[in-house]
């Protein structure tokens, strides 16, 4: 155990850091869930990134990435926070999607799609949830019919975040007949096909986060399916553990967060309840620990260990650790908390949004019920 | 940057984990709490045959000279049986702090020995009457004493494997030692418990999964049934995220900066926080067994209880991470940097 950088590691820091401080936008980027300006100003960024060879870093070179361990894409993270740059409007395609093509894609799959999700120009939702089908993910009706070389797609799906402004989707389908687990396959669909219909639904905030998609007959290549049919649950659940065990969240996020709230309460402590105080630490306990989990997984990772069932135990902790810490932040500010940056009053730090936001941790990337869940079945060994 | 342990470091600790598995079963510290024993004496005899108990003393005094990751992990495995032998607090804390004042001292020479340590921190000493010597404290300097120089009052713990005392004596009755470094044995007790406390907290659970498969209400085992299998799943994640920042201050105490002090108050605190709702998830899992003397779950959850306000109170080890928060810089590339100014 050696938890010191390496003079590689520090130098490598210093480069992101240098060219963080020089291309991150100095104004505040509207939401790319807000409006499709939003959307297109982020989609720029990246980029920018990608010119910078900032876009993929872990990725292989030749699919647009740079070749880089964890420890190197944890310090970028770490950089990238601090910096303030824009959130990763892509994150789906190149957090999710990426890394399950580059385990499962064949070598034509990889050269056609992850060059330009690396690059922002084509960006990815994930078409997974459907009316009848959230936490019970196996129960999609969604269906795909082989048809010559093609595949035809039917169905309905729902909570696709940012598939109004999206280029593809990558969605669970099933040959008709098949039941549960067996049978789903996992197809890339452009947004755009002719028979997809995407109406977009509002987020708790107002946002045009969410969409749900019309699929009536939409033909899709037989190419764009990974991995083989009938195989889609298990790559599904491939992706979803990059999701739930690292990639979706990495930890700077959280500890820039309560750096901030630590200077809040210094703001505030001559006013605020002197029993916060607590609350702060624990807030920055919680987020060193996410971070020290992390840089564990990330180091078993490169030494040869896959991600396993305790990716839930992440999502668990990450959810909850941001509830308590927006929450701790609002209970500071008082009165003023419930102010929208609208206000001539309100703080600088969005932290109303940043709680509201917060609300949907526990739900997304399967519920913080369905983790207890996998932990209590597939860590513990309970019976189902 | 590298979180992983080495194969020698696994294999130290699976060589402690059998041994205790093998000498310290429940039903072990049952025969000793009937005849009202502290030590068994054959299993600490194992115990110091294996090396155990000679991890963090130099070799000049006898010991093998590993460092504080490589004791963490046996730490860790004496929590996971309870051991009711004093082998932290004497081999991790006192023996440690001994040998750095007098290496050549008699009380080290005989490994089978134990030695006990009044720390200012803490109003009562821990197995002062079996102690070979006990380390006391006066204005900072160390003093070192047999337990019959010293007036011993017996304070009974509610962990029946805690014998507390209270002790009275005379500067002029002990042997000084000089200045001795009685932060470093805070720290060092507080990061050995937290390790214990991790131990304590794994083994709740997984006796409560063991009775959870077995034990059927309704017609279906009531690990079957979601509300059991949260509580246990909500004290795995405890887990999970208290072991990192134990061995993360395993690996920075030697700093002795501002950062690994936080860093130990932090792992302290946390993982005692996961003993506790480990035992009592485990004690609920259970039910009417589980609040019965026959089930071992409250012998984790007693131990639990004493070690989360000894070695200083939450209130204390959270007021040193406060210190860290609010007079250092913070952020991400923070996590593993040092102020030396600090230290
Ligand atoms: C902000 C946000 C973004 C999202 N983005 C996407 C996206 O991009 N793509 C996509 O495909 N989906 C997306 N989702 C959908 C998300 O994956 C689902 O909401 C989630 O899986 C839960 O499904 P559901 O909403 O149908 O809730 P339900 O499954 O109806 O569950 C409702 C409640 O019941 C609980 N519950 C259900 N089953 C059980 C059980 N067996 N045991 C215990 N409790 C249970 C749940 O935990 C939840 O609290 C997003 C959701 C949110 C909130």
């Amino acid at each position: 155990m050696d938890l010191t950088y390496t003079p590689e590691q520090q130098a490598f820091r210093a480069e992101a850091r240098a060219w963080l401080e020089a291309h991150v936008p100095t104004a505040t980027l509207e939401h790319f869930d807000a409006t499709r300006e939003g959307f297109e100003a982020h989609r720029a960024w990246e980029k920018t990134l990608k010119s910078g060879d900032w876009g993929m870093l872990t990725w292989p070179v030749e699919y647009g990435g740079r070749g880089l361990d964890l420890i190197q894409w944890l310090i970028f993270e770490e950089e990238y926070y601090r910096a303030g740059a824009p959130g990763r409007v892509n994150q789906n395609g190149i957090f999710l999607l990426g890394p399950t093509l580059i385990e499962y894609g064949t070598h034509a799959q990889k050269q056609r799609f992850l060059p330009s999700m690396a690059s922002g120009k084509e960006i990815w939702a994930q078409a997974w949830s459907e009316p009848q089908a959230g936490s019970d993910l196996a129960g999609v009706r969604a269906t795909c019919v082989a048809d010559g070389e093609d595949y035809i797609l039917n169905g309905h799906k729902i909570w696709s975040s940012r598939a109004v402004f999206a280029d593809w989707a990558f969605g669970l389908f099933r040959t008709p007949g098949t039941e549960r687990h067996k049978g789903m396959s996992l197809i890339f669909f452009p947004l755009d096909a002719p028979g997809v219909t995407v109406n977009a639904i509002k987020k708790i905030n107002g946002h045009v986060g969410f969409a749900e998609i019309f699929l009536e007959n939409v033909r899709v290549p037989a190419f764009n399916r990974l991995g083989d049919e009938g195989q889609g649950w298990h790559i599904c659940m491939a992706t979803a553990g990059f999701e739930r065990g690292l990639m979706l969240r990495s930890p700077a996020r959280y500890q820039v967060a309560a750096a901030k709230l630590a200077a809040l309460w210094q703001a505030h402590k001559e006013t605020a309840d002197p029993a916060l105080e607590a609350d702060v630490v624990r807030a920055h306990m919680n987020a060193e620990a996410y971070a020290l989990n992390i840089y564990q997984t990330a180091s078993r990772l490169m030494a040869g260990a896959k991600i396993g069932p305790e990716a839930s135990t992440n999502k668990i902790f990450w959810s909850e650790l941001d509830i308590h810490l927006t929450q701790t932040a609002l209970s500071i500010l008082g009165p003023v908390a419930e102010l929208t940056q609208d206000a001539p009053d309100a703080n600088p730090v969005d932290w109303i949004d940043d709680h509201i936001f917060a609300l949907a941790g526990p739900i997304y990337a399967g519920s913080n019920e369905i983790q207890r869940n996998i932990i209590a079945e597939r860590m513990l060994g309970l019976p189902r | 940057m590298d979180f992983t342990l080495s194969d020698e470091q696994m294999m130290f600790a699976e060589t402690a984990r059998t041994l205790f598995a093998d000498s310290c079963t429940p039903d072990h510290w049952r025969k000793m709490m009937e005849a009202g024993a502290a030590h068994d004496d054959a299993r600490w005899a194992s115990i110091v045959e294996t090396g155990l108990s000679l991890m963090l003393l130099p070799e000049s005094a006898g010991g093998i000279d590993l460092s504080e990751i490589d004791f963490t992990l046996i730490a860790q495995e004496a929590g996971y049986v309870a051991l009711p032998e004093p082998l932290v607090e004497s081999a991790g804390v006192a023996a440690p702090m001994l040998a750095a004042l007098a290496p050549g001292h008699a009380a080290l020479a005989d490994p089978l020995a134990t030695i006990a340590i009044a720390h200012p921190i803490n109003p009562f000493v821990a197995n002062a009457d079996s102690a070979a010597a006990i380390l006391l404290e006066k204005e900072g300097e160390a003093y070192l004493v047999t337990p019959d120089q010293v007036t011993l009052t017996a304070q009974a713990s509610i962990d029946p494997f805690r014998r507390l005392f209270r002790v009275e004596w005379d500067a002029a009755n002990a042997t000084p030692l000089g200045k001795a470094d009685w932060d470093l044995a805070l720290d060092r007790a507080a990061l050995f418990n937290a390790a214990m406390g991790l131990g304590l907290a794994q083994r709740a659970v997984d006796l409560a999964v063991d009775y959870a498969k077995e034990r059927q209400q309704f017609g279906k085992p009531i690990g079957s049934y979601q509300a059991v299998k949260h509580h246990l799943a909500s004290a795995q994640v405890a887990i999970e995220f208290a072991r990192p920042v134990v061995m993360a201050a395993a690996a920075e105490i030697g700093h002795r900066d501002m950062q690994a002090r936080a860093r130990v108050s932090h792992a302290k605190i946390v993982a005692l926080e996961a003993a506790d709702k480990a035992a009592r998830a485990s004690i609920q899992v259970h039910g009417a067994m589980g609040y019965s003397w026959e089930v071992d779950a409250h012998l984790f959850l007693k131990r639990a209880l004493a070690l989360s306000r000894n070695w200083g109170t939450p209130a204390f080890h959270r007021a040193r991470i406060a210190q860290r928060l609010f007079t250092q810089p913070n952020g991400p590339e923070q996590t593993f940097a040092r102020e030396s100014k600090n230290a």
